[in-house]
């Protein structure tokens, strides 16, 4: 039980940042402390131990650090975002607790996650219809020029694809549990390069072509680079073969370098990337507006951050400053607030999590496990790099959630239940013989 | 299995280190290029929401304030309009565009003076600036705008003690409230305008001749005309032959022949010297923005492009002597003349701004009077102002007598427009009361047909010098 003893301590300093951040918001409009602050404390925690008597009950040997991660994380997210729109940050409160919810009954459910194998061409038929879904006339709608989600008009938007990455690790990390003996034992040396037999990369191809697909169908250059990622780490993983990897990555440098230049908001995303000061790009719908002024708002936050509340996020008697600031563009508000330094501890947070992931995925005593661990830890990991490294023009911006952190009610769902498989699994691992 | 996992952490690791070195690239090392990119409008968001201080005049009328405009922004609005707007100038947030002491002041109206205040400015969500207090004085201000009636030219007056300035205005001023209209210039002809001194310059020759022992106040000059200056013919007016004359007459009735002699036998070196001293040559060191300051200039009517540098060989000194040619001046310049004699030879600084008021009343900065340089030892001085207290009880500048004050002064009517066009600039410079001044002022009127220094800016001089000192001061 020590460990879950080590888990409930570690929810201490998540809500203490609830408390602070709200207190720091409240000082900051109203210059007065109001008990509201400690409200909002009080109600995390009690949330938190409610999710963290459930694990003891449930999954007593799981890793002790992952769901306190994951509540400083989503702590820090509501509190940035009641300061950008405290209507939002009550809505994405309420899906916090649904989240708890599906993370529960996902602990329940698939106490056997092996199971989960059985169905692995249900799941990857499923999840790609989930991709798709978007797409559709009606239901489907699109932001700056990428499908993104679904929109059933009045009841609920939906983005599937947030769902569709873990149905897709599922399938992989099962695909690959039996394949991989084959893929490195059947390969060939074929000057000088070791290729993997052509019947059991099928599948493999047929991801490179769902990336592609992604591209061309979605023009959703985040979600394809994670799904990719993520089969090429999975890949890694099962062979061991840094070849493989190589191949894949020319194989999609190849795609991207086409699609880039042919599917015209592919191609516009690449210009605003490239050359986001460009006073016509930036003047122009769907330009670099947005790049820029993220760009311009973490200048703005400095090594220390202009303080809490202090970033300037829509125009005087006008429009938005920074389009988005709780969903895509929160580390940018983020940065402009608390600076290099609040950034860094973000992503220190995260590597935190990604760590204990990765740890998860070496605890585990079957391929299947540790491959599962290891893509789901892979699409968090990739998750994070795509959004920030749009925000931060390290890659092109495409719109994906922060983890945890930015509003969305799909986002903090598919999350938890990426949270509740990886405990699961360690579960099972740590469990003693 | 367990390599590869490790291996793909170190990748993430690398990956996140990429992240935090692009953060770092926008927070630190491009951030002071970025606040400057033309397309962020953050410093200007930023501005719109700062409550600016007021500018006040000396008696605190409100010159300047901040008035709420949308979304908690805040807006400029010039109660004074036209009578203070150029030495108040304009700040348009909205534009990033600002004139006068709202650019000058513009740190301290914005509350950036002190540390202390800009740290606490983090938990305030309004940014609340300080109050400057001017020494402009309204009434004489008014006195000012009616004398000129209409006609474009300029009154400065400074209190020559401390280097105040208690009256800035010049014709045709504009609407600080409304910069934009059609046809507005904000072009301040005190400070900015570039004018032949005439007849006033010759209170510089006068202090050079005597200061540096060439010259006594009775010392004679023949004061026939015309003579030959730099080859060509100079006549005084009417082309009177005076014969000679001591240098208190010549002053008196001003001997443009007898100036001009004195000039060449002074010496260029000499008169540049003299001329540095009170401030020719330089930008004026007044707390108002550099490109709305013009410093006196050389000029040279053959090659106005590339005129002579001051004290070269072929700078015709004689005529800079009487203020005809050679030389272009402020009237801020000729009022820092008439200061420096005033006040015993010691050229104050002139400055517009007292004193800097926090939001709670503290005094956060008091602008000390200061010394621009002696400019000619005080007995000197004393021998300047008795001969220029002569110009206005006996010679050209009576006009400007005061009842019961001694007032001294200088007149100057600058030949512009062709020749014998009798299209003059008339000019006066002068400080009262003469046993202990407190007031000295510059007059100048763009163009006048036929009028003298003399009988159109005395006048208007007489009139500010009168307002001002019955204020008491």
């Amino acid at each position: 039980m020590r460990e879950r003893n080590r888990e409930l301590l570690a929810l201490i300093p998540a809500s203490l940042l609830v408390t602070a951040g709200f207190a720091g918001v409240f000082i900051q409009r109203s210059n007065a402390l109001s008990n509201v602050s400690l409200t909002y404390g009080a109600i995390f925690l009690g949330l938190c131990v409610a999710g963290h008597v459930f694990i003891r009950a449930t999954l007593p040997h799981a890793d002790p650090y992952l769901f306190p991660l994951a509540a400083v994380l989503a702590s820090f997210g509501i509190v940035m975002i009641y300061r950008i729109d405290s209507t939002q940050a009550r809505l994405q409160a309420q899906w916090f607790v649904l989240g708890l919810i599906l993370f529960a009954a996902t602990i329940v459910i698939f106490r056997d996650y092996r199971k989960l194998e059985r169905y692995r061409y249900l799941i990857m038929a499923v999840s790609l219809v989930l991709l798709v879904l978007p797409r559709l006339p009606g239901i489907g709608y699109s932001a700056n020029g990428a499908y993104l989600g679904v929109r059933i008009p009045g009841l609920f938007v939906f983005q599937p694809p947030e769902f569709a990455k873990i149905g897709l690790v599922v399938f992989l990390a099962s695909y690959l549990r039996d394949t991989r003996q084959v893929l490195v034992m059947g390969a060939r040396r074929i000057a000088g390069i070791t290729l993997p037999p052509l019947k059991y990369f099928g599948p493999v191809l047929l991801i490179w072509g769902l990336a592609m697909g992604i591209l061309v169908v979605l023009s959703d250059i985040g979600s394809s680079v994670m799904f990719y990622g993520a089969l090429l780490a999975m890949l890694y993983v099962a062979t061991n073969r840094v070849s493989f990897v190589v191949i894949g990555l020319i194989a999609a440098a190849i795609g991207f370098w086409y699609l880039g230049t042919h599917i015209t908001h592919v191609h516009a995303r690449i210009e605003t990337w490239l050359h986001p000061f460009n006073a016509t790009l930036y003047h122009a719908p769907l330009g670099s507006y947005q790049i820029a002024n993220s760009v311009f708002a973490q200048a703005a936050g400095g090594m220390f951050g202009q303080g809490f509340g202090q970033a300037v996020l829509t125009i005087p008697g006008g429009g938005p400053l920074l389009p988005a600031p709780q969903t895509d563009m929160i580390y940018a508000v983020i940065t402009d607030e608390l600076g290099l330094f609040g950034a860094a501890a973000v992503l220190l947070t995260y590597l935190l999590f990604i760590w204990r992931g990765f740890k998860v995925a070496m605890l585990a005593r079957d391929s299947f496990s540790t491959l599962l661990a290891t893509g789901l830890t892979a699409m968090f990991a990739l998750q994070v790099f795509v959004i920030v490294g749009g925000v931060t023009r390290v890659i092109p911006l495409t719109g994906v959630t922060l983890p945890f952190i930015s509003y969305g009610g799909s986002s903090i769902l598919a999350n938890f239940v990426l949270l509740a498989l990886i405990l699961l699994v360690s579960d099972r691992a740590r469990r003693p013989a | 299995m367990n390599v590869p996992i490790i291996r793909l952490f170190a990748l993430t690791v690398a990956l996140f280190a990429v992240l935090l070195i692009w953060t770092s690239r926008w927070t630190v090392f491009d951030a002071k290029s970025l606040n400057n990119n033309a397309l962020n409008s953050r410093t200007l968001i930023d501005e719109l929401k700062i409550k600016r201080g007021r500018i006040l005049a000396d008696d605190g009328s409100v010159l300047a304030k901040s008035v709420p405009a949308v979304a908690h922004t805040w807006k400029r609005t010039y109660p004074t309009g036209p009578l203070f707007a150029q030495a108040v100038g304009y700040s348009i947030a909205t534009q990033g565009r600002s004139a006068g002491l709202e650019r000058s002041r513009g740190n301290e109206l914005r509350g950036l003076q002190s540390g202390l205040s800009s740290v606490f400015g983090q938990t305030s969500s309004q940014r609340v600036g300080d109050d400057v207090y001017t020494t402009l004085d309204p009434k004489a201000q008014q006195v000012a705008v009616q004398q000129l009636s209409g006609q474009a030219g300029s009154v400065v007056a400074l209190n020559p003690k401390t280097g105040a300035v208690k009256v800035m205005y010049a014709n045709p001023s504009y609407n600080d409230n409304n910069v934009d209209a059609p046809g507005v210039s904000t072009f301040n002809r005190a400070t900015q305008a570039s004018y032949p001194p005439g007849s006033t310059f010759k209170v510089v020759t006068d202090t050079a001749a005597i200061d540096s022992g060439k010259y006594a106040p009775d010392s004679t000059v023949n004061g026939n005309s015309p003579i030959n200056v730099s080859g060509v013919p100079l006549s005084n007016d009417g082309n009177q032959s005076w014969g000679p004359q001591s240098l208190t007459t010549a002053l008196t009735y001003s001997i443009n022949t007898i100036w001009a002699q004195v000039a060449e036998s002074v010496g260029r070196t000499t008169m540049t010297n003299y001329m540095r001293r009170f401030g020719f040559y330089a930008r004026p060191p007044l707390d108002y923005p550099p490109d709305e300051l013009n410093p006196s200039q050389p000029w040279t009517p053959t090659k106005p492009s590339r005129p002579y540098p001051p004290a070269s060989p072929s700078e015709d000194i004689g005529r800079i002597g009487i203020g005809q040619g050679g030389l272009l001046v402020t009237p801020l310049q000729m009022a820092m003349v008439a200061s420096a004699v005033a006040n015993g030879g010691k050229l104050m600084v002139p400055h517009f701004t007292s004193r800097v008021v926090d939001q709670t009343g503290r005094t956060v900065e008091t602008i000390k009077p200061s010394v621009y340089s002696q400019v000619m030892k005080q007995s000197v001085a004393g021998e300047i102002t008795q001969m220029m207290r002569n110009v206005v009880e006996e010679g050209t500048g009576t006009p400007a007598q005061l009842g019961g004050i001694s007032v001294a002064g200088k007149t100057g009517t600058a030949s512009i427009g062709p020749a014998n066009s009798n299209l003059n600039q008339p000019w006066f410079i002068g400080f009262a009361p003469v046993e202990n001044p407190t007031v000295a002022v510059a007059v100048t009127v763009d163009q006048s047909q036929g009028g003298f220094g003399g009988t159109i800016a005395a006048p208007i001089a007489k009139a500010v010098i009168q307002t001002l000192l019955s204020g008491g001061q």
